[in-house]
């Protein structure tokens, strides 16, 4: 083997190490927001999370003059209970998924700053008018959750 | 030859934006925002096909030693750093109305960011290095390694939470898109790679007429 494929190769290795090594390090540490079960199994008041799970149907209540908006979240094994000011996404609603930036509050319920509205990969035509799949969704959601 | 690609080229663009605009139906969730999937999509794919170009000629490049396999990866790379920075953009355009907000640090937009900035360092990195035939080898090396982050980009979507859904199209199970949507993607797509190809070769060409001059 000559110097020439030598350095291919380890350059090869090299790559395939460090794309291991982030793949690995981001799986365990970094995760993008947390779903209400993990927040309620321990919940900081005051700490900052992003929080993702689907508007329960029914939860909603908005109060345009106010800008106040109360909803429930759920992952479907948990529930949190959201408090926000200001006006949402057009996409946000109930039986939607969403991603929240905000604390829980030592008086239990959590805080919203900003409301993110999470998108499923469904596409649809007007004129069909089935709903994407409540458990459709909490799948693209959770992810592969770990 | 050139004339007939860039025709070609022309023509695909206009029957895309036809679909885009005139044939797809307006998405019943999203409304008419959703219609810049139809330039967020085929650009990353470019980005994907131009970082894989850039691959394969790097590697070429050091076993044969071939200029011309160098200016086709610089070509390339120059081309993908273009879409990937349209891809960023379009898929910020369309965040703001449909999630809320233009930017968020998940795994899909972060990985994306980090694809971005490499290739803008692999283009630095050519134009810093004084002996033309060290950076060549200097590049081709950082093309091969870079390239590690496309699959990252790609698979991020399924392998961690993210704002970003995952992808519509080849997914296993049942289609998430109507028949019509993925026709006029279709058509974009290829239009783009079209587009990817004129670009590229254009470049190319250019790039070797540098070389003759400086030769």
């Amino acid at each position: 083997m000559n110097q020439k494929r030598k350095l291919i190769v380890g350059g090869i290795v090299i790559a395939g190490a460090l794309t291991y090594m982030i793949y690995a390090g981001v799986t365990q540490s970094a995760v993008y927001f947390v779903t209400p079960a993990e927040l309620r199994a321990a919940p900081v008041p005051g700490k900052a999370y992003r929080l993702g799970g689907m508007v329960v149907p029914g939860s909603l209540k908005w109060e345009p003059r106010s800008l106040d908006l109360s909803f429930t979240l759920s992952d479907g094994t948990a529930t949190v209970p959201v408090r926000h000011k200001g006006t949402p996404p057009d996409l946000f609603g109930e039986g939607r998924g969403a991603v929240l930036e905000g604390s829980w509050t030592a008086d239990g319920y959590f805080k919203a700053t900003l409301i993110m509205a999470k998108h499923s990969e469904e596409y649809k035509a007007p004129h069909d008018q089935s709903e994407a799949g409540y458990r459709e969704l909490l799948k693209t959601l959770r992810g592969e959750g770990r | 030859m050139r004339r007939l690609l860039g025709g070609a080229t022309l023509a695909g663009l206009v029957a895309g934006l036809v679909m885009a605009f005139g044939i797809a139906p307006r998405e019943a969730t999203q409304g008419n925002v959703q219609r810049i999937m139809y330039l967020h999509v085929p650009s990353v794919w470019v980005a994907y096909l131009a970082f894989g170009v850039v691959l394969v000629a790097s590697v070429v490049y050091l076993v044969r030693r071939d200029d011309r396999a160098d200016r086709l990866a610089h070509a390339s790379a120059e081309v993908g750093v273009l879409f990937t920075g349209l891809t960023i953009a379009t898929g910020s355009i369309w965040g703001k109305p449909t999630w809320g907000t233009w930017w968020t640090w998940d795994a899909r937009l972060t990985s994306v960011s980090i694809l971005f900035v490499m290739y803008l360092g692999y283009l630095l990195l050519r134009g810093m290095v004084e002996d033309r035939e060290r950076g060549a080898r200097f590049a081709a090396v950082l093309g091969i390694v870079a390239a590690f982050n496309i699959p990252l980009v790609h698979f991020s979507v399924i392998w961690w939470r993210t704002l970003h859904q995952p992808p519509s199209l080849m997914k296993p199970g049942p289609g998430a898109m109507p028949g019509i949507i993925v026709a006029a993607l279709l058509v974009n797509f290829a239009a783009f790679t079209l587009l990817y190809v004129y670009f590229v070769t254009r470049r190319t060409v250019v790039l070797g007429l540098e070389a003759e001059a400086e030769a």
